[in-house]
């Protein structure tokens, strides 16, 4: 197990290196630099070289790389235009919201998806298994965003059963509610968000375990299960379902790209303070050091996701680790 | 159900996606003809956030512009980029696929390691720091879509590559004394043809679904050209008041990329012969 774990952290590193360097010659593929922002007819050219001077884009381009890269290591990614602060604070304050949408959005689709899959593929070819492939196959064909609104203009708009927007209720109100009522609140926030978020990758998930799920059930170890007379329920709960999982967990680290992506869409029309808010408005202000520095951390995230969900694999199936069987 | 019944009416499904995918292109491609009011036409006076009616059968905007003649003429829009991005990155994708497969060596490692590079990106937001750093436009859209869908399509060929090389036709073809163009074009890429097409029509679903993405956040395509993407983030600030303009576009998205997933799903049930739904 070390060795494997060593070896698959140790495969991170020039992942990680590309996807900085990428990001880095991506940008400065662009014309101009980041001061070209500040550019009017009447700026005196001596401030807009000042200011080039004090950001470092006058050095050669391999000392800014470099200086990027340790950076971004560092988790130093520079100043941000569009804030006016450094964009190590301004990501300090959004990460964090958009790990708490992700996560609710990853339970979920975990919990669901599975959960469907499972009633699906053990009562195959009945009613409720047609209606959750019809489902799951609308779901995943569907643009998130657009739910999204439809879900604001049906459930917050019309039925008033959740809020349209942020985290909390305004501070005014959300201060005097009880430890209980704050995390009612916060919930009622988090769900249209959520559920918006994890749809798609809830309807595959759905679909993966429900054909994951039928394979296991024609093994000769279920019908030995059966035959030993065992109960319908722990032959599905107690043997197939463990062994139908294990391929679901890679899932985990492929879905992530797709949750950051989708947070972008998600927290502009929920109005959620998260780093993809940001990401899109640094777009329009061309805010590159913070264009930058959303990129990296997003793939540096989906990196580790990808990690850990290796690792998780490799820990619940040991032929895995020693190279047997099918590869993550 | 027996399992022919059910790979009959998968079949039939998928028949009727290829059906409704050619009127979808022949409604936009005919667009002038179907459309009542011209897409762009205003009617500021009295003729603005109109619900359905007889005359505008899925109602106006804050324009007083026609959202059905503007679904069938975004449409043209949204398509012709599914269309295309998709094209140029399964062609990207098989390219690179098929060259790290059948050659080996360090260029797969590089091509391979590109590829998990760019894995690693969530595409949308890969694309935004993309169309950021240029002005929007159809064609740079079509260009930062297929570069950064092609890497899917990459791992399927490669995969295929990598065990037909070992066969034996792919020997004799070598024995023979063939060059590896040869080998490549006339007798390796027609047998990786089945999952590249597979992987060509889901990528057309996707990819109208990324751009739909990436229009609705104002940074895909540029007004006054409509594409379903942009039409819904019109929609969007309009939504309480008139629920008519973001929705119905969504509608469009919906079914158009069900339509692409149910052949594209389909196709890949007919190539695979241990499939059972």
């Amino acid at each position: 197990m070390t060795t494997y774990l060593i070896r698959r952290v140790a495969g991170t590193i020039p992942l990680l290196l590309g996807i900085s360097t990428l990001i880095f010659f991506v940008v400065h593929l662009a014309p101009g630099d980041p001061t070209s922002l500040y550019w009017s007819e009447d700026t005196d050219p001596e401030v807009l070289r000042l200011m080039q001077h004090n950001f470092g884009f006058d050095r050669p381009l391999p000392e800014q790389y470099f200086r990027w890269l340790a950076g971004s290591f560092r988790g130093e990614f520079g100043y941000s235009f569009g804030h006016h602060r450094p964009v190590k604070d301004v990501i300090r304050e959004t990460l964090p919201n958009t790990l708490i949408l992700s996560a609710a959005a990853m339970v979920l689709i975990f919990t669901i998806g599975i959960a469907a899959g499972i009633v699906s593929a053990v009562r195959q070819h009945s009613f409720i298994d047609h209606a959750v492939t019809l489902l799951s196959f609308f779901f995943y064909s569907m643009p998130g965003f657009w739910f999204g609104l439809m879900m604001l203009l049906i459930f917050s708009y019309h039925l008033h059963w959740f809020p349209a927007s942020h985290m909390t209720s305004l501070p005014f109100r959300y201060d005097q509610f009880s430890f209980w009522e704050k995390g009612v609140d916060r919930a009622r926030h988090l769900a249209l968000p959520a559920l918006t978020l994890g749809l798609g990758a809830m309807a595959a998930v759905s679909r993966y375990t429900r054909t994951s799920m039928l394979e296991v059930i024609r093994m000769d170890y279920i019908r030995t299960a059966r035959a030993k007379g065992l109960s319908e329920r722990e032959v599905i709960v107690r043997h197939a379902f463990r062994n139908a999982l294990l391929p679901v967990i890679t899932l985990f680290g492929l879905y992530l790209p797709f949750l950051f992506g989708g947070a972008v869409l998600v927290e502009t029309i929920f109005a959620w303070p998260g780093m993809g808010r940001v990401a899109v408005n640094a777009i329009f202000q061309r805010d590159y050091p913070l264009i930058m520095a959303v990129t990296f951390l997003s793939a540096a995230l989906v990196v580790a996701g990808n990690l850990i969900a290796d690792v998780a694999y490799s820990w619940i199936d040991p032929r895995i680790r020693r190279g047997e069987g099918r590869e993550p | 159900m027996s399992r022919a019944t059910v790979n009959f009416a998968h079949s039939r499904l998928a028949a009727a996606g290829g059906i409704a995918i050619l009127l979808l292109v022949l409604a936009s491609l005919f667009a002038p003809l179907l459309t009542p009011h011209d897409p762009d036409r205003q009617h500021l006076d009295g003729g603005i956030y109109l619900p359905p009616s007889v005359d505008h059968p899925l109602g106006t905007d804050k324009f007083g512009r026609d959202i059905f003649s503007r679904i069938l003429y975004g449409g043209r829009v949204s398509l012709a980029i599914g269309f295309f991005a998709a094209a140029m990155s399964v062609t990207l994708g098989t390219l690179a696929g098929a060259t790290a497969g059948y050659f080996r060596g360090v260029g797969e490692g590089v091509i391979m390691r590109v590829v998990d590079v760019l894995l690693a990106f969530p595409r949308l937001i890969l694309l935004l720091a993309l169309v950021a750093l240029f002005h929007p436009s159809l064609v740079l859209l079509v260009v930062v879509l297929g570069l950064t869908g092609w890497m899917g399509t990459a791992r399927i060929v490669r995969g295929e590559v990598l065990s037909l090389r070992e066969r034996e036709f792919i020997l004799a073809g070598r024995a023979l004394g063939f060059r590896a163009p040869r080998i490549l074009f006339r007798h390796i890429l027609p047998n990786v043809l089945g999952p590249v097409i597979v992987a060509a029509t889901l990528s057309i679903g996707n990819t109208i679904l990324i751009e739909a993405s990436l229009s609705f956040l104002g940074l895909g395509v540029q007004p006054p050209m409509a594409s379903w993407g942009s039409m819904i983030n019109d929609g969007k600030e309009a939504l309480t008041h008139a629920w008519w303009i973001a929705t119905f576009p969504g509608l469009a998205v919906l079914v158009t990329v069900s339509c692409f997933n149910l052949v594209g799903d389909g196709m890949r049930d007919a190539f695979d012969p241990r499939f059972e739904p």
